[in-house]
């Protein structure tokens, strides 16, 4: 095997149209990653204009805004609150309409500060998903389902012990069950304690049928009124976060004769890229992966069909008459070859690109190492079994017109169109049972249920996790390998 | 030495409606040139196809050295092949080609460069293969074949497509070969190709053998024992005819040739009868005739007829 290895990397690197096609590749990728035509306008328009993202105490980027009605605690303590009244409504060009976002909040808060993506835990109710107990952006706990309405008002206790905060809820004030015990790790002997309330935007799908997905949102705000609080003042009003909320008329607080009523529109919430959000994803930088595709998809097919069509496969087999091997060891030698190029490439292109982007003045959101690392092996591991399943097309198909044909009809085309043209729906189903499903490898910023958002691929949003659409990409070559060595063995050569 | 021979065994096999070999058998021994010859359509490249294992026989076993094909570690130590010289990638160079192969065979680079020697190409090894003459893609071949240095070389039509020059080359380096001990079977639809290079000859028609001989039998049965006269004597026939020869046919203004007779027995009659002569010499066929004369009711494209198959 390690002959036959050998030989098939020999007749890899000694065909100089290959060559200029891995150049090409990897040529398309650095191009398009490297001189993007994005361009944003952070910190183009004077140091006044420089995008600062708020960051979670996990290192990624956050949504932190919403109205807050807050004081001093020192140690540990309670605050507990009854949410009587909860209204929200829609900012659109035609002006303001009743709606409440599912994902709209209102509720106690625990915050380390005012500073912008800085630790807090919260018991809240929200517009449709219940009560809840959320902390740090990213955890998120269910309690009692049920919307606030006047006769069915929600009780809201939070406890702070040391480092875990307790966050109960009541229909009565009498009996209390606990939503979730939460540690909060570091947090100083004095904290801001008091009620929050905050409405995200929203985005829904325009032209579902036909054409391009295009999206249409705007800013919502919530109202809630608190009464029975158990704390009493002073209290002071502040509002958190970026421009909408400042923006948004109406927002801000009314102290009432039995507390407050108060209005506030953003979310406390892990950012997302997308209609939803803010700025552009890592994956940005890695548009330039469709162009490199078709490079290995025609160097795949070709790695074989040029041997059909030239009549040397027949030396080849003469060479190895253990055919099976042969489509082993050419499979092995354009896997890895492809695997090591994509590594290369998609590593500059991820650490420079973002770097470029920035430049230019786009809203780049920040990935962890590991994401970062994930979506470079995880392309370069796209485009390696890529270049095997258009090899095993061209295996199975023998004539490279035929094989091209039919690499780009279930690798590219699935891609292509489900990126443009198709409604949602189709797009996601196509990137659940295509090749292109492999895609999904790229999606740098993790889709999560508590933010209401239109995840969709032309987002960077895949409906399968990463390694699952791998998977189904690794089975479709498994399958047309399988049946071309099959046709090897059975046929004359 | 590793067994040198290649045997072939009652091989049948169709394609759809045509019989492509019927029954072949037939066994190359080492140390001579075995030539295989048969018109297009013979059935030659398809056995060859066959002994290497890139088609399957319906029928009928292909041994080299005693094995099966597929069998072989490293086969091309054991037969080295030339199967179509124009099959190799156009861009890529001579040298590049020959490297593949061998890496496939656990050989390195030196080795390449021996044979490039050998086959003459050491001026253009590094040239794209696609720009190589017909002749010279042989020459490439038979590098390629050369690679694993072989107990057995088979080598399919290697005169297509060569200058004279390298036809003499070729039945040099073909003769050297078999007089190194090894087994050489080479094929050719032209038997003048194979004169003074074959020891043996293997014939074919229609997908079975039609004769297995030395080249010295074949040339003597086709002489059939012929004199050639040269004479413008009008009496030279009926003094032949008198002294005991079983037939006399006029051939042309001045010649006769003369059956039954030795060629010492027609000059003796000659001058016995006082015919005046040119010439009297014993006919010696060409190997093409004889080929001919075997394959006349086996050819498959005639003019008058056409196609009879494929």
């Amino acid at each position: 095997m390690r002959n036959l290895l050998h030989a098939e990397w020999t007749k890899l690197r000694t065909l100089p149209g290959w060559i200029f096609a891995m150049i090409a590749a990897a040529g398309a990728m650095l191009a398009l990653g490297l001189l993007p035509g994005l361009q944003g306008s952070c910190g183009t328009q004077g140091p006044q204009s420089q995008c600062v993202a708020a960051v979670g105490p996990d290192g990624l980027e956050v949504s932190d805004s919403f109205t807050f009605v807050h004081q001093a605690m020192t140690g540990d303590g309670t605050i507990t609150a009854r949410v009587s009244q909860m209204t929200g409504q829609r900012l659109g060009p035609d002006g303001e309409q009743d709606a409440m976002a599912p994902w709209a909040k209102a509720g106690l808060i625990v915050k380390d500060g005012t500073a912008a993506g800085s630790a807090y835990a919260a018991v809240m109710v929200t517009g449709a998903h219940g009560v809840r107990m959320q902390h740090n952006y990213l955890y998120d706990k269910a309690g009692p389902a049920g919307q606030v309405t006047q006769t069915q008002p929600r009780w809201l206790r939070l406890t702070r012990s040391g480092d875990t905060i307790t966050g109960q809820s009541s229909p009565d004030g009498v009996t209390w069950n606990t939503v979730a015990t939460v540690p909060l790790k570091h947090l100083p002997p004095t904290v801001l304690i008091g009620m929050f309330v905050t409405s995200p935007q929203y985005a829904e799908a325009m032209n579902e049928s036909l054409g391009a997905v295009g999206a249409s949102g705007g800013p919502t705000k919530a109202t809630a009124t608190f009464d029975h609080l158990d704390r009493t003042g002073p209290w002071s009003e502040q509002r958190l976060g970026g421009s909408t909320n400042f923006e948004v008329p109406g927002v801000g607080f009314e102290p009432t004769d039995t507390g407050f009523t108060i209005t506030g529109s953003g979310d406390i919430a892990p950012a997302v890229a997308g209609p939803a959000g803010a700025g552009v994803s890592i994956t940005e930088t890695l548009v330039g992966t469709f162009a490199a595709l078709i490079f290995v998809v025609v160097i795949g097919v070709g790695y074989i069909t040029g041997e059909y069509r030239h009549g040397m496969i027949r030396m080849t087999l003469a060479a190895t008459p253990r055919r099976g091997r042969v489509l082993a060891a050419k499979a092995a030698v354009l896997g890895a070859t492809v695997f090591t190029l994509g590594l290369a490439v998609a590593a500059i292109v991820v650490i420079f690109g973002q770097k470029v982007l920035r430049g230019n003045g786009v809203y780049v959101l920040p990935a962890t190492g590991a994401t970062q690392l994930r979506v470079i092996a995880g392309t370069a591991a796209l485009l390696s079994v890529a270049s095997v399943l258009a090899l095993g097309w061209g295996a199975l198909l023998r004539r490279s017109a035929t094989a091209v044909t039919a690499a780009v009809l279930t690798i590219v085309l699935p891609y292509l169109l489900a990126m443009t043209v198709l409604p949602a729906g189709a797009a996601q189903w196509l990137l659940r049972i295509s090749p292109a499903a492999a895609f999904a490898l790229q999606q740098s910023t993790p889709q999560y249920y508590q933010v209401a958002n239109l995840y969709l691929p032309n987002s960077g949003y895949y409906p399968l996790p990463g390694w699952a659409g791998l998977a189904v990409l690794a089975a479709w070559t498994a399958a047309v390998l399988g049946l071309a060595a099959h046709r090897l063995h059975r046929r004359d050569a | 030495m590793i067994d040198a021979t290649i045997t072939v065994t009652g091989l049948r096999k169709r394609f759809g409606p045509t019989t492509a070999l019927d029954a072949m058998t037939f066994t190359v021994a080492h140390g001579q040139v075995t030539g295989f010859v048969g018109p297009n359509g013979a059935g030659k490249s398809t056995t060859m196809r066959v002994i290497v294992g890139l088609d399957a026989a319906d029928e009928g076993s292909a041994l080299v050295g005693g094995q099966p094909y597929r069998r072989l570690h490293k086969p091309l130590h054991h037969l080295g092949v030339l199967l179509d010289a124009a099959a190799l990638q156009p861009s890529r160079t001579a040298r590049d080609h020959l490297l593949w192969l061998a890496h496939s065979q656990g050989l390195t680079a030196r080795r390449v460069d021996e044979v490039i020697d050998q086959a003459g190409l050491g001026s253009v090894a590094r040239r794209r293969a696609g720009g190589f003459s017909l002749g010279m893609r042989q020459r490439l071949g038979i590098a390629a074949a050369m690679l694993g240095d072989p107990a057995a070389l088979m080598l399919d039509e290697p005169f297509n497509g060569m200058d004279p020059e390298g036809i003499v080359w070729m039945r040099g380096f073909l003769r050297s070969l078999a007089a190194q001990g090894r087994a050489v079977l080479v094929s050719s639809h032209l038997m003048s190709e194979l004169q003074d290079t074959a020891d043996h000859v293997v014939i074919v028609g229609r997908g079975k053998v039609i004769a297995d001989t030395s080249v010295a039998q074949l040339l003597a049965a086709a002489s059939q024992g012929r004199v050639t006269v040269g004479t413008d004597d009008p009496a030279a026939a009926q003094v032949l005819a008198r002294s005991g020869a079983t037939g006399v046919t006029v051939t042309g203004a001045q010649t006769l040739s003369v059956t039954g007779m030795s060629a010492q027995a027609v000059v003796a009659a000659l001058n016995a009868g006082g015919v005046t002569f040119s010439e009297v010499s014993a006919h010696r066929a060409t190997l093409e005739q004889a080929y001919l004369d075997l394959t006349r009711d086996a050819v498959e494209f005639r003019a008058a007829d056409g196609p009879v198959t494929r």
